[in-house]
Formats: structure tokens, C-alpha cells, sequence
């Protein structure tokens, strides 16, 4: 995507998964690199039970002009990062659309209690249904190779760069993450987030 | 964000609006800031924290809103600007305070308090709008609308408080409070040294001689309202007060806070900016009557758009009544119409409802058939209930409360608490908490059902609070249980940090807010110097911790106390202590769907780190969730659970 423009007044990206999983790190990232690229940035991770397993959304509005506020309308998503495929639905059940792109972390994390979880790959095909463009990224999967469901994000943030729907290159996102990760950790996520990029090549 | 005081005046940087105040509160020059933790507040004392050795700030985490709202009082008697912040409820706490300090007003410099009130209850177990406290104390109030104009109003509530000589309230919601926005800074004070006095002028009639006492009132009572004569005054001239629209409105939006943007996405996405203005407040309390006054001398219909209680709508039409007959043709909507809710988040999608009703015109947000077929699938969504987290010691300890419950037999029960383990209410619990209201409110319900053995109650009470709630406010009810004789044992689940709200440091850390070291308060020697008999356990040890719980239950007698400590699981991950034990279900042992337990481990027990494998219909370890603490191995019947030394 060419960089600085922006397909749509305001544009409107929606992080969907569970408490736990790093929502909230990965929106702080786009914002930051948002913000860096000189747009106006208003993004709100649902907080207070976030970390105890609930569902959690973050969303991001995104203008070259106006701050927004942080709540996407109804029926208004344009881009769905799921990292749960449940939770991507849930999204797409209120903002979804005819024109949403998708991209999902189909590994999901079974809700507690006896609850239970519908047959996945009905979920799968009812994400695509809903969606213009469904992209499956095995993200815990790859972090799990490399040693840790940790990275499951920073791979997701690595799909959603390269997938190119946002106006953020490699080039915004890698000095943040330089900031966030010290050391040795660096090299890790940076690999992390480049296997995120090559998995939603081939995706 | 690196650093919150970074000195780059106009530099442009993403911003909670909980930084964006601590922010201006720092750009304001202030010198002492105190709080208590509660979200949606948190944030602001531990941004302020993080810088106040460099800025010359006292910062402190408080043991509650009171003493949080006394310190700052007590500095800015002393001529140190100073600062508060606190959740909704907080308010409720630091009111007896403030019921008289609004009349002795601040010292010869402000004192300003953000208040984030909690619309929808997204991290409170009520919906308090904070507005009537600072209503009732007759203090001035502002309401911002986005990150940078919290940052704005901060600075400009200093100027505020000084000029008329009242704490100046300054009210959020957890949408201006944790959404990240742009802001741009501004210039940091220059660095003086800043020079702490108290005035030794004293005439106890005269309130210009002694300001700090609030008696006697009728002396002081009526400079207080004269005072807020003179914050209406500076509030009818205050460009935090704007209006967008026609000339003459069809209709006239009144709105507030995080619901400016509601407004002004609503009428952008009906396209009706002709018909449509917004007038926006941000001061809420005194309500600039002449500017009002004039707005509403160009329309016919109103619209009132605000977070819960219908504040602004109620003073504005009490405004309209004085201001008969000119006003006699307006017709009003908002909550009083039924247009809007008294309660919940507002949307911009809310506030299209409303417009579309009063207005007769139509909108649909998607396409009719998508709209069909995404509320179709949503059919398949599950719902996610909340749950304590992957190793978390209070399913431990309520686990061994309900198994000691049990073998009990006299249906005892616990009264619950406000913190993480406020959840003892529900599933993650197993249902053992039957109350639940304020801040140590546990230990105090269970010393009134401690006293009735008289009238025949023979159940046994059980009352917890966290660490932090401890300290905060559950003290007086220990003490008073002891000296009364109240029948109730005190669980206090010390998990080493306020962790519902961040992991704040308290005083049985070790630690102060600015990461400094502490000699630690220990609880152990409080409860026991207060007369309680005391028992320390891990509540990972579940057969000794259960039968603990047996023998003080079975005292039957006064009120004891049994300490639960063990580190809470994402402190843990925070300090990366490795994970105790390498979790494995041996698929032989465990007999899954056939099994007399009925899935006892991820049905009832519910850890997010056990899962049931559809195919097999046996129990599994997620290891992408699990963190090894080895509770499970404890609790299946069939010893299928094994866990390992981690390598």
C-alpha cells in the first residue's frame, strides 16, 4: 500500500482476541506507528478483564485530519485482525461488512467453565463468508516453533504490515519495536515479526 | 512512550488520556501528587511516578482516596500545587474529607482532582457518576472530551482552583481515560525550587485569617457559594466551551465529554450538519447560564448527550424553568424522553438512534442481507466468561474454602470483596462469595452476621479481602471485630500486589511508587497486635491449607485471621520467575467423558490452561495458556494430572 493514504475517512481497524493474548501491546504499536507515519490515531483496548480470559477488542480509527472517537460504528470495520477465530466472528457479527479484510490466528483458545466451542472449521467457513478477503495465519503455531506462545502477536503484527492494508511499512514498525524489546529479546521478535510477513505472503 | 516529562514542547506523541493528565499535571508544575489505585484511574499516579524523583514530585500510592485527598490538601495548604486522582468510588471515600474542605477552599496554591468515572461498569461493579459529589460540594467541575484536552483542562483547573479558591474537580470516563490518542506537549515548568509554608495568621471568625479550619460554618458557608458565583463567571468566558452548527439549529445537541465525539460522528454519519449544532461543555459545574441562555434562545428541540446520570439535561432544564416564558416552546429529549439511557456507555451509534427518531429520518449501517447473515452466525459465537487467570492462587484458596465449607457442613459462606478475587461471586469461585459491595465491606458484613448467634445463626462466616484492600480499608472492621467479639475469620488473599488494577506497590511490598524501597508494614503484626490469632498458608498447599481453614472454622469463636500468600501469577511472569512444573495429562489414567467426575478439572475447576480434546473426550493441557503452578494434579480424582520439575 502506498504509504500516507489512507483508502477511507476514517479508517477503521479492529484487534479481536482473548485476555492474555497481547492485544493490547500489539494496537499500542500500530498506533505508535501510525502516529510516527503523521496520522491521527484514537485507539481503546477494552480493559479491567482483560486479563482474566474475557473477550478483548481493541479498536483504532484512523485519519489524516479529524480525532475521532475510539468506539468503530456498526457495520463499519474495514480491516479484522482476529487473533481467535471465535473472536473474529464476534467482531464481524457487529462491525463486520461486505468489504472487511480479514486476517486470523485460526488457534483457538477454548473458553473455561464447560463452555462450549463450536466445530472450527464451520467457524472458518463462516469467517470467510463474512468477509471480502480472509487471510489464515498459524501464528501460535509458528511462535510455538520458536520457543514461545509470547511471540503469537508480534507475528500477527507482522501479517498485518505485510498484508499492506494499512499505510505502515517494516520500515515504521521495526525502530518501535527497537524501543519496546531490549537486547537479546530484539532479535527474537524482529525474526518473529518477519516469519509474521512471509506467513501472510503465502497466506 | 519513553518519558512522560520528555521536554519537547509541540512534539506530537500517542497518549492514554490517563498520561495525557498526569502530563498536565506535570506541565502545571505541581508538586505532590497522591492516589489510590482504581481503574479507570491507575494509570495517572503511576505515570507520575515514574518521573517524580527527576521532577522534584512527591508521589505517592496512598492506602486510600481519603488520605490520598488529605495529603494533596495538606500541600497545597502549605503553597505546593497538588494533585488526586481516584476511580468514581474513590470520591465516595475522600467525600468526608471534602465535605469540609470545600470550605476552607485550597492554600495559596491549587489543588485539582481527576475523578475517572466508569460508564457500562467496564472495570467496576457499579455505575457512580461521580458529578453529583463535586454537585453537592459546591465545586467547580470540568469535562474533557479527548486526550489533549485533559492535558488542557489540568493545567487550566490550576488556574481555576487558585482564582477562586476551590479544589477544581476534573471528570473522566474510562473512554477519555484509556483511549491512546495524539497529543501535543506543551512546555514543562522551569525547574525552581519549590518552597513549602504554613501560615501563622489566625483569627477563627475571619476566613481570611484562618482558611484551614471549616468551622465555624456559617462564617465559611457563604464565601463557598460565592465562590462558585465567581467559577461561573470565568467558565461563561472558557474556550473549553464550543458550539458547531447553524445559526439557528433545528436541533441543538448539548453535550460533554466522550460524548462530544459521539455527536459530531453521528451527525457526520446521518449527514445532517445543516440541521444539527453541538454546543459542547466543559465546564459541567457551574453551568455558564448566559451561554446556555443564548444557545437556547435559537432552536426548538434539544437533545441531551451525556455519560449516565442525566446531569447536565436536569441543571440545563432547571436553567429553562427560571428562564420562563422565553424558553416556554422548547421541547426536551435526552433521558427524561427515553431517547438515551440512564445507564451504560452512550455510542455514536446511540446517539444516531436518538437523532433518527427525533428527526423522522432513516439510516441503515449495513447492508440488509450481510446484517442477516453475520446475526446469524453470530448463533455459533460462544460466550466467553470471564475467569481468574492461568494459575492464579485465589482458585487455590477458594477451592480449599469450598472443600473446608463443605466438610463443615453448616452452609457457611464468604462475604466478597472488591479486587480480583471479587469474582468469588461467580464460576471461577465456585459461587462461594454471597456478598459484595465497597472496599472492605467483606470483613464488615462479616462482623454484623458475626454477631448473631443470639438469634440463632450458627453459620460459619468467612469475609476476604486482597493485600491491598487490606491496608485500605478493611483495618477498622478487623480492629472492630476483635474488640466486639465479632464470630468471622478474615481470609486476606496476599498475592503481593494490587493486581486487579496494575500491580501497584502497597505498604506490605517493600515498595513505593516510584520503585524506591520501604520498610514493609507487615499485616501478620498488625492483625496479631490487634488481638486476631493468625495463620500464614500457601493455598497451593491444598490439604494443609484445607484443614486450616477446618480447625479455625470449627473455633467457632471472635475473629481470626488466615493469611493466603502466594505471588500472584503475572507478578510472577512480570519478575520472569520460571514456571514451577512441565504439566501432562498420562491419556491412561484419565478417563474422560467416562469418568465419574463429569470433567471435574475443566468444567468445575476451569483453569484456562486445561482443556477438554473434543476427539478423545479427555482432558489436555493448553500449553500455550499453562504456567505450570500444578494445582490440577491436586484435584482429579483419577491422579491423571502429572506434573513434572520444570527443566
Amino acid at each position: 500500500m502506498n504509504k500516507k493514504i489512507l483508502k477511507k475517512e476514517p479508517f477503521n481497524l479492529i484487534i479481536a482476541g482473548v485476555g492474555g493474548q497481547g492485544n493490547v501491546l500489539l494496537s499500542a504499536f500500530v498506533g505508535s506507528a501510525l502516529l510516527n507515519e503523521g496520522f491521527i490515531v484514537s485507539l481503546a483496548d477494552t480493559f479491567g478483564v482483560s486479563q482474566r480470559g474475557g473477550s478483548v477488542q481493541s479498536h483504532i480509527k484512523i485519519s489524516k485530519s479529524t480525532l475521532y472517537s475510539s468506539v468503530t460504528l456498526e457495520g463499519k470495520a474495514d480491516v479484522i485482525l482476529g487473533m481467535e477465530p471465535v473472536e473474529t466472528l464476534r467482531a464481524l457479527e457487529e462491525f463486520g461488512n461486505p468489504h472487511v479484510f480479514v486476517i486470523v490466528n485460526p488457534r483457538p483458545v477454548y473458553p473455561t467453565g464447560g463452555v462450549t466451542y463450536p466445530d472450527l472449521d464451520e467457524v472458518k467457513r463462516v469467517i470467510e463468508k463474512l468477509s471480502s478477503t480472509t487471510k489464515f495465519v498459524n501464528a501460535t503455531e509458528e511462535a510455538l516453533k520458536m520457543g514461545n506462545p509470547i511471540y503469537t502477536n508480534v507475528i500477527l503484527l507482522g501479517s498485518l504490515v505485510g498484508a499492506d492494508v494499512l499505510p505502515i511499512s517494516r520500515e515504521t514498525m521495526i525502530p518501535i519495536l527497537e524501543e519496546r524489546f531490549p537486547g537479546k529479546l530484539l532479535d527474537t521478535n524482529i525474526k518473529a515479526f518477519d516469519r509474521g510477513m512471509q506467513l501472510i505472503a503465502k497466506a | 512512550m519513553a518519558n512522560i516529562a520528555m521536554n519537547k514542547p509541540g512534539a506530537t506523541v500517542l497518549l492514554m488520556g490517563n498520561e495525557a493528565v498526569a502530563r498536565g499535571a506535570i506541565e502545571a508544575g505541581i508538586g505532590v501528587a497522591a492516589a489510590y489505585p482504581g481503574s479507570p484511574s491507575s494509570e495517572v499516579l503511576t505515570t507520575i511516578a515514574s518521573v517524580a524523583n527527576e521532577m522534584n514530585i512527591h508521589a505517592e500510592w496512598s492506602v486510600n482516596e481519603k488520605v490520598a485527598m488529605e495529603i494533596a490538601g495538606g500541600a497545597s495548604f502549605a503553597g505546593i500545587r497538588s494533585f488526586c486522582s481516584m476511580k468514581q468510588n474513590g470520591a465516595n471515600v475522600a467525600a468526608d474529607f471534602l465535605v469540609n474542605a470545600n470550605m476552607t477552599g485550597v492554600g495559596d496554591a491549587g489543588l485539582v482532582v481527576f475523578i475517572s468515572d466508569d460508564p457500562g461498569g467496564l472495570t467496576s461493579n457499579n455505575e457512580e457518576d461521580s458529578r453529583t459529589i463535586t454537585k453537592w460540594l459546591d465545586n467547580p467541575l470540568l469535562e474533557p472530551s479527548s486526550a489533549q484536552e485533559a492535558k488542557e483542562m489540568i493545567k487550566w483547573a490550576y488556574e481555576v482552583s487558585e482564582a477562586v479558591n476551590l479544589i477544581t474537580f476534573v471528570r473522566g470516563v474510562t473512554r477519555i481515560s484509556y483511549t491512546k490518542s495524539n497529543v501535543v506537549l506543551g512546555e514543562l515548568p522551569e525547574k525552581k525550587e519549590k518552597e513549602a509554608y504554613f501560615s501563622d495568621l489566625w483569627d477563627m471568625y475571619n476566613p481570611k485569617k484562618s482558611k484551614f479550619t471549616s468551622g465555624p460554618f456559617p462564617v465559611f458557608h457563604k464565601p463557598l457559594h460565592e465562590k462558585l458565583e465567581k467559577a461561573r463567571e470565568i467558565f461563561e468566558q472558557s474556550s473549553f466551551n464550543r458550539y458547531v452548527g447553524p445559526e439557528h439549529p433545528e436541533l441543538l445537541i448539548i453535550t460533554c465529554g466522550a460524548c462530544t465525539s459521539y455527536c459530531t460522528e453521528a451527525v457526520d454519519e446521518l449527514k445532517i450538519g445543516e440541521r444539527v449544532g453541538i454546543l459542547k461543555l466543559g465546564t459541567t459545574w457551574p453551568l455558564p447560564e448566559r451561554l446556555l441562555a443564548k444557545h437556547l434562545s435559537t432552536t426548538k428541540k434539544v437533545l441531551f448527550v451525556e455519560e449516565m446520570d442525566p446531569f447536565v439535561e436536569r441543571s440545563v432544564m432547571e436553567l429553562a424553568a427560571s428562564l420562563l416564558p422565553a424558553t416556554c416552546d422548547l421541547t426536551f429529549y435526552g433521558k427524561r424522553s427515553g431517547h438515551l439511557a440512564p445507564y451504560n456507555e452512550q455510542s455514536t451509534n446511540l446517539v444516531i438512534n436518538a437523532l433518527v427518531d427525533i428527526l423522522d429520518i432513516s439510516y441503515q449501517a449495513r447492508d440488509p442481507s450481510y446484517d442477516k447473515a453475520a446475526k446469524d452466525a453470530a448463533q455459533i459465537v460462544p460466550d466467553r466468561p470471564i475467569n481468574m487467570c492461568s494459575g492464579c492462587p485465589h482458585r487455590a484458596t477458594f477451592w480449599a474454602v469450598k472443600k473446608a465449607l463443605q466438610m463443615d457442613g453448616r452452609k457457611g459462606f464468604v462475604c466478597g470483596d472488591i479486587g480480583c478475587y471479587a469474582m468469588g461471586f461467580t464460576a471461577p469461585g465456585f459461587f462461594q462469595s454471597r456478598t459484595m459491595h465497597a472496599m472492605g465491606s467483606g470483613a464488615g458484613v462479616a462482623n454484623g452476621f458475626g454477631n448473631l448467634k443470639q438469634f440463632g445463626f450458627h453459620q460459619p462466616v468467612l469475609a476476604v479481602t486482597g493485600d491491598s484492600t487490606f491496608y485500605h480499608a478493611v483495618l477498622p472492621a478487623l480492629v472492630n471485630g476483635v474488640y466486639n467479639n465479632s464470630n468471622f475469620i478474615l481470609l486476606i488473599l496476599d498475592n503481593s500486589a494490587t493486581a486487579m488494577t496494575g500491580f501497584q506497590p502497597h505498604p506490605g511490598t517493600g515498595l513505593l511508587a516510584t520503585g524506591d524501597p520501604a520498610e514493609v508494614v507487615e499485616m501478620e503484626a498488625i492483625c496479631r497486635a490487634v488481638g486476631a490469632e493468625v495463620e500464614v498458608c500457601d493455598p497451593f498447599d491444598l490439604e494443609n491449607t484445607t484443614s486450616t481453614l477446618l480447625d479455625m472454622i470449627k473455633k467457632d469463636s471472635g475473629t481470626r485471621v488466615i493469611i493466603m500468600r502466594h505471588m500472584c501469577q503475572l507478578v510472577k511472569a512480570r519478575r520472569k520467575i520460571p514456571n514451577e512444573y512441565k504439566m501432562h495429562v498420562d491419556t491412561d489414567r484419565c478417563l474422560g467423558n467416562t469418568c465419574g467426575c463429569d470433567n471435574l478439572c475443566t468444567r468445575i475447576f476451569g483453569c484456562p490452561g486445561l482443556m477438554l480434546d473434543k476427539e478423545t473426550g479427555k482432558a489436555a493441557i493448553d500449553e500455550a495458556l499453562c504456567v505450570g503452578c500444578g494445582l490440577c494434579a491436586d484435584i482429579c480424582p483419577a491422579n491423571a494430572i502429572v506434573r513434572e520439575e520444570a527443566a
